[in-house]
């Protein structure tokens, strides 16, 4: 998400962050009710022509979904043992038309947007003790971490299988998780050290 | 607060987030009720963070998920998450995850291990069951023994899970000493 600012801009970079987010909200909740494959497949068939008119940017961004396909059969397949095709189908065209419309927002939104459009939400909550500055940044990093979770374990379990060639242990998984504790306390220290949490107490001092 | 402590809240939710990579399985049996994997980070995050902050972490992923990114398993996401049967079990996350790092809390002078399996135990099958037996109730107009019996399905999956968040609690913790909060 960092480097998004860096990226061409396109007719959705000038739509301001509030709007996206509200129409990503909107159109989740009107997909849910959604069990006719036909209409899945047509909302799938307008967002690629969104991707296909972002040109060579938006082509680049669908092939780095290409790692979460596997995981779409997998989870298409077992619905579809457990509820019937119809389902498998509905749900796997549900997922990907949310991803794609997910990742339109965070390709075509910066982070700052996102905090600002975020902020004045969050101080009406300042009330309850909510401090907008703190809650923006939470928010933004729980969207920059869950690619870097899902890379490095990717990695890892690569790693892991090209050594031994077996099943990956669930001691990997909990050196794992003390790795990614780690990283966040860097974070933490690197955040400092740039003056964070002098600027988020400058907005009142109250915690988050 | 300070940043180390939003940094890990936030570390805490993308872990849940992540484990909804992995597939569910929708019971026919529990009117729809996915089995998830993510109830795991739930459990942890009470343990990891303590019964504030893991309730926070909580309540952050649920904010993220509501805004409409779609990071529930089964890639559900917006509002539409909370007139579902299974709101009940979604919306209990939050007091499962305060009641696991309370007694994770309160259990300090036993081993890592057992601590943290009665810990998520409590919270994450104890507490989480009541709310999500009162959210089958209220939504899928079950009456209690009918809640409670298809309810009922998902206990040995969260033990194994209870199982395995108290063994990454206590390798985790040997790795890495300040892993949890409140135990470094």
């Amino acid at each position: 998400m960092m480097t998004d600012g860096l990226a061409p801009q396109t007719w959705l970079h000038r739509v301001p962050a509030g709007v996206k987010l509200a129409a990503l909200a909107l159109l989740s909740v009107l997909l849910v009710p959604v069990l006719d494959w036909r209409i899945l497949a047509g909302v799938l068939a307008i967002i690629a022509m969104v991707y296909a008119g972002f040109g060579r940017v938006g082509m680049t961004r669908l092939s780095l979904l290409r790692p979460v396909l596997p995981l779409l059969v997998i989870v298409g397949g077992v619905q579809a043992a457990s509820g019937g095709w119809n389902s498998g189908a509905v749900v796997t065209m549900r997922l990907l038309a949310m991803l794609l419309l997910a990742d339109v927002v965070s390709m075509t939104t910066t982070m700052s947007a996102l905090m600002e459009v975020l902020t004045p939400v969050l101080r009406l909550l300042r009330p309850l003790g909510v401090n907008p500055r703190k809650m923006a940044l939470a928010v933004a990093l729980v969207l920059r971490l869950v690619p870097v979770l899902l890379t490095q374990w990717r990695a890892r379990e690569e790693a892991w299988k090209a050594r031994s060639g077996r099943r990956v242990p669930p001691r990997l998984v909990a050196v794992f998780v003390a790795d990614i504790l780690q990283l966040a306390d860097h974070v933490a220290e690197a955040l400092d050290a740039r003056g964070f949490d002098r600027s988020a107490a400058d907005h009142h001092s109250s915690p988050l | 607060m300070e940043s180390r402590a939003i940094v890990r809240i936030a570390l805490l939710a993308a872990v849940i987030a992540a484990l909804g990579m992995v597939p569910s399985i929708v019971l026919p049996i529990a009117m729809g009720v996915p089995i998830t994997a993510q109830t795991l980070g739930v459990m942890l995050a009470g343990i990891i963070l303590g019964p504030r902050h893991g309730a926070l972490a909580v309540l952050l992923f649920l904010f993220v998920v509501l805004l409409g990114v779609p990071l529930l398993s089964g890639g559900r996401g917006g509002l539409g998450v909370l007139f579902g049967p299974s709101v009940g079990f979604l919306l209990g996350w939050v007091p499962a995850a305060f009641m696991t790092g309370l007694m994770m809390a309160r259990l300090r002078t036993l081993p890592v291990f057992p601590a943290a399996l009665v810990a998520a135990i409590t919270g994450g099958i104890v507490v989480e069951y009541a709310f999500g037996i009162l959210g089958v109730m209220a939504m899928a107009r079950m009456s209690l023994p009918q809640a409670l019996v298809a309810s009922a399905v998902f206990v040995p999956g969260d033990l194994l899970k209870a199982l395995a968040t108290a063994f990454v609690a206590e390798a985790s913790h040997r790795s890495y000493p300040a892993a949890i909060v409140s135990r470094s």
